[in-house]
């Protein structure tokens, strides 16, 4: 079946490229951030192509602007990228690559292809999506990071196009259908308080994982989880 | 040249965390508990991506025009647009905020 008639009859398909395509245009922003910051188009691009986590690049690069040490950079990078361990639990369970698919799958285990795997209910509907998100992102984020990383400040400030604020509106949009009931909201007004009051006290990077211990205490301690407990958070993620 | 070091190790790490997850065993997540906290997060990870992203500016809190990107952004989600419709929209409103003159 040819992509156009895929994305045509199935939802996670279209889902899967619309993030790719939104996303892949603030790689253009991690490049010119990235060499604004002092690293080499080379460097640019491996960070892309091997890491690939954009929360955590933009944490590296972001330490090493702010005058930090590669050591630091290190550290709130790999701190960011934790997430995306237990992404990988997800992935394995729900898309259940097998083979040589697996390290591949691996690799493009992120917030985007998780998100598009989680919101579908078909099994072959998960792995559509997850597949078409990651490749996609995969391909779009690369290509525009090496665009953004060659062409630097010649688009002018990143900024002054809004690419920041295309972040902000991507992870408010992949939050938003989470959003279903009195508890995801808690959860998600108590994270973002901690994360206002942590920015200034703590290096960059670490506000975002004293977030996510607030939330695995909110799981912990939280309700029994009796079938009927989980399901509003759980529920909201699928 | 220590620089490039430091990058292949924390893309190494980060492989590695990935790959991590799929080291363990499904029965483990299909564990309410487990499953519960994973889910809650994921939500509590995203909030706070979304903080990050609209007021830190580095280790300083900032208000900005991603605010506005914010704002703009939950207005296209209450509307019901598409994501990628929702990251244009708050791209826009980002852009036009800078050129009314907010920072």
């Amino acid at each position: 079946m040819s992509l156009l008639a895929l994305a045509r009859s199935s939802p996670a398909v279209r889902a899967g490229l619309s993030i790719a395509v939104a996303t892949g245009a603030y790689g253009i922003s991690f490049g010119a951030l990235a060499v604004t910051a002092g690293l080499t188009v080379w460097q640019t691009c491996a960070l892309s192509l091997l890491m690939f986590t954009g929360g955590s690049q933009f944490a590296f690069v972001g330490v090493i602007a702010a005058g930090g040490s590669p050591a630091s950079a290190f550290g709130a990078a790999t701190l960011l990228g934790i997430r995306n361990g237990v992404y990988g639990m997800q992935v394995s369970a729900l898309a259940r690559p097998r083979g040589w698919r697996r390290p591949l799958a691996a690799l493009l285990t992120i917030d985007e292809s998780t998100a598009t795997m989680l919101a579908q209910h078909d099994p072959a509907e998960r792995r559509r999506g997850f597949w078409t998100a990651g490749l996609g992102v995969y391909l779009g984020w690369n290509a525009m990071t090496a665009v953004g990383a060659l062409a630097g400040n010649a688009f002018g400030d990143p900024k002054a196009l809004g690419l920041d604020g295309a972040a902000v509106a991507a992870f408010v949009a992949l939050l938003w259908p989470r959003l279903t009931g009195r508890e995801p909201w808690a959860i998600a007004v108590v994270c973002a308080l901690v994360t206002t009051i942590a920015v200034p006290l703590v290096p960059s990077g670490v506000p975002i994982l004293i977030a996510a211990v607030v939330a695995g205490l909110f799981g912990l301690l939280g309700p029994a989880p009796a079938a009927g407990a989980t399901r509003s958070v759980d529920e909201a993620a699928r | 040249m220590s620089l490039w070091w430091w990058i292949l190790g924390a893309c190494g790490a980060a492989y590695a965390i990935k790959l991590s997850g799929f080291a363990v065993p499904a029965w483990i997540l299909e564990h309410p508990r487990v499953a519960r906290i994973a889910a809650c997060m994921t939500v509590g990870l995203l909030a706070s991506l979304v903080v990050v992203n609209t007021v830190a500016d580095g280790q300083r809190l900032a208000l900005d025009a991603r605010l506005l990107a914010l704002a703009a952004a939950v207005v296209a989600l209450m509307l019901r647009a598409p994501f990628i419709v929702v990251v244009l929209v708050g791209a826009v409103a980002a852009a036009v905020g800078r050129l009314v003159g907010l920072a």
